[in-house]
């Protein structure tokens, strides 16, 4: 059987050989981590490999996060994934433009995905395409805005109380 | 099962109640809509963001990586320097920091206080929402000696700002290496007692054996992380399946869930997974008191100026909640491009509606309490 | 009774005003809403506990808002937390009492500059009675405005309103119809 743990590289290999569509490369990093870029329309496929594979097993969202990248005016989603029973961990990034800010959801695949999108579209405004309940989570339904973008302007008041000191 | 019964016999008409967002039994500002039949929860939706602080947007909006310091505190305010800690690792990670020896012991005791400290909260008002009030008042008094240890080396009782990037804030005083020795000589009997007192008391376990079960593939599904999951039987630590700081120098058991008294991943697995966990930090912080340097310069390594390259790094540290995780981008300026906190809490509350099902109204408050959210940490 | 017992032994009446004697009962058992909203949360909980124990001024945490006397505003409170709480002062039953624990309520806090979701003090909301410092502050800092609400409470009077306030509170009904 095999259980080896593999390296980010190897996985971006791995994933190469096995998915005709949506790998986009594989970026290494000067300092920190490197990461797996993705094709937003194909997450779903793609996680649902990276699940079942046997040489892969990642069974576990650790953590999904929403970007803003104002330069290039888009929008990025950075999934860190993780096998439990291999212990090998890699991040995947997906890229979409800022007026068209659509991504798979991968909420079927692992389910703690639910408000981790939901979070991302409260605060940065990305729509997660087959989400069952794409609804705002921190701020209140009737808020204005998404707060994280780098150009946000915080409303001057809610429900008549003035938001500034 | 008295839930089953209940609802076979009193077949009602559903009704939406809200539970919160003031509430005893909330553990903050917590809202759920719980849709009932008669008594018998059928669908609970929590509504979250009561406690929305805006911590990432502040993280970005500070002019240098320290200053965010102050801020993950308050995250998670019940357990402030586990967050430090991990956030700090983070920190230095990215700018591959090397820390004195001294500084990586006293980062680690701290923890484990920490990590007592929280989880005496946590019990206590576990047994609070119970109906259980004397276990609460005596997990306080053993909670007073430790923030008084950190007062002494912080002047704070509850957000330290302590430690820094590189180092600490100062060093420890001569009395911190007596003192926590004679707290853990202290506290290892109180545990005893508060077995006598709660673990084991016929109406503690009747109120928590068989509720709320969470299966090992649900909890790994929604990535619960920390005694939530632990409580399912499943044997994941952060602290040994992938060492951080210097927890590979440390022999330490990791309790899990056995269905002692009920089922595998039921309310008191998941409760007792805490007081074992207690144990098991005592034997940590001995071992670190023994091999802790006493001579060091903690400030060695703090960096005058934070000089950042481009990079991003997802660094994780096992907090008295779970699996903590700071997703950092950094760019050329001297603050932070992102940061997202995995948030323990947020996490495990997300599977609430999930193990809720098919409970009794009053077992909700059981199953919220063992989860043991910081609300702080839930909205960030 | 103890020091009472030595002071009056061969008498049942004790002359005292009404107002005092009101002021004395209220004062000394301050019910008060038990209401954490986040870090303040937990020392006010300490403040309970058992090393600096609230009930010896006989103040004691209740449930509901209804059956409180005072409501002591523990942590931030956001935007979406802010139209609750005032439902919940007003479900309060009058005479009624505020103190706005930490610096997030009373005025923000480290919160006050970038936080597009937090209310920059709770006295936005609802009035404020006494303003306890500090983040959080310490529970010997919480009794101290307690205290203080207590002698906020003694120069009080329930009974009659003395003349001059109720002239002014006559020309202010006539102003406002």
């Amino acid at each position: 059987m095999p259980t080896a743990m593999k390296q980010p590289e190897e996985i971006a290999a791995y994933l190469n050989d096995h998915i005709d569509e949506g790998v986009l490369g594989f970026v290494p990093a000067e300092v920190g981590q490197p990461w797996i870029s993705v094709a937003p329309d194909t997450v779903k496929k793609i996680a649902k490999f990276l699940r079942d594979d046997q040489e892969l097993r990642f069974n576990t969202l650790m953590c999904l996060s929403g970007v803003h990248y104002p330069a290039e005016q888009e929008l990025g989603v950075t999934y860190h994934l993780h096998s439990t029973t291999l212990g090998h961990t890699v991040a995947l990034k997906a890229r979409v433009p800022i007026d068209n800010p659509r991504v798979q959801s991968v909420e079927s695949i692992w389910k703690t995905a639910d408000w981790h999108e939901r979070e991302a579209w409260d605060m940065l405004g990305i729509v997660f395409d087959g989400h069952p309940n794409m609804a705002r989570i921190l701020c209140p339904d009737d808020w204005i805005g998404h707060p994280l973008r780098k150009d946000y302007v915080q409303q001057e008041t809610y429900m008549g109380v003035t938001t500034r000191f | 099962m008295t839930n089953q019964i209940t609802a076979n016999i009193h077949e009602t008409k559903e009704m939406t109640i809200n539970m919160g967002p003031q509430h005893p039994s909330t553990h903050g500002v917590l809202r759920l809509e719980v849709v009932l039949n008669g008594e018998v929860v059928t669908r609970v939706h929590p509504h979250i963001g009561y406690l929305h602080r805006c911590f990432e947007k502040y993280a970005e909006a500070m002019d240098d990586y320290s200053k965010v310091i102050p801020y993950t505190d308050r995250i998670d305010y019940v357990s402030a320097m586990n967050q430090e800690h991990g956030y700090v690792i983070a920190v230095e990670k990215l700018l591959q920091l090397e820390v004195p020896e001294r500084v990586e012991y006293v980062r680690v005791i701290l923890a484990e206080l920490q990590r007592i400290a929280s989880h005496l909260l946590g019990i206590g008002t576990f047994g609070l929402d119970l109906g259980a009030f004397t276990p609460f008042l005596y997990c306080f008094i053993e909670r007073e000696k430790i923030l008084t240890i950190f007062e002494k080396i912080s002047g704070a009782r509850l957000l330290y700002n302590y430690i820094c990037v590189g180092g600490l804030m100062r060093d420890v005083p001569d009395s911190f290496k007596p003192e926590t020795a004679d707290f853990v000589k202290t506290f290892r009997p109180k545990i005893k007692e508060l077995n006598d007192l709660l673990s084991y008391n016929q109406i503690f376990i009747d109120r928590t054996a068989n509720i709320g079960v969470l299966p090992a593939e649900v909890a790994l599904n929604y990535a619960a992380s920390g005694p939530m999951l632990r409580g399912s039987g499943v044997s994941w630590d952060l602290r040994k399946n992938d060492p951080y700081s210097i927890y590979d120098r440390f022999e330490f058991d990791i309790p899990v869930g056995t269905g002692e008294v009920g089922t595998v991943g039921d309310c008191w697995d998941r409760y007792m997974v805490r007081v074992r966990e207690m144990e098991q930090s005592l034997v940590i912080i001995e071992q670190a008191l023994e091999q802790m340097p006493d001579e060091g310069n903690v400030m060695e390594a703090v960096p005058k100026r934070i000089r950042m390259k481009e990079g991003e790094i997802y660094v994780r540290t096992e907090t008295p909640r779970g699996e903590l995780g700071y997703y950092i981008i950094s760019d050329k300026s001297s603050s932070p491009f992102r940061v997202k906190v995995r948030a323990p809490s947020f996490v495990n509350l997300s599977i609430l509606p999930a193990i809720s099902r098919g409970a009794l109204l009053s077992d909700l408050v059981a199953i919220v309490g063992s989860i043991d959210i910081v609300l702080g940490e839930v909205d960030r | 009774m103890g020091l009472l017992d030595k002071k009056y032994h061969d008498s049942n009446i004790i002359i005292v005003s009404l107002d005092s004697a009101l002021n004395w009962a209220r004062k000394s058992s301050l019910w008060y809403e038990q209401f954490g909203l986040a870090c303040c949360a937990i020392e006010m909980m300490a403040t309970a506990a058992s090393h600096y124990d609230f009930d010896r001024f006989g103040i004691i945490p209740r449930s509901s808002p209804r059956q409180a006397d005072v409501m002591i505003v523990a942590g931030t409170v956001t935007m979406k937390m802010a139209s609750r709480i005032e439902r919940l002062y007003e479900q309060m039953s009058e005479p009624r009492y505020v103190i706005s624990m930490g610096s997030c309520s009373n005025s923000g806090g480290p919160y006050w500059e970038h936080g597009y979701h937090v209310l920059k003090g709770v006295d936005k909301v609802i009035p404020v009675d006494v303003y306890v410092p500090g983040c959080p502050p310490r529970p010997e800092a919480l009794l101290e405005g307690f205290l203080t609400l207590q002698k906020k409470i003694e120069g009080e009077s329930l009974v009659e309103k003395k003349p001059s306030e109720k002239i002014t509170e006559d020309a202010d009904r006539h102003e406002t119809t």
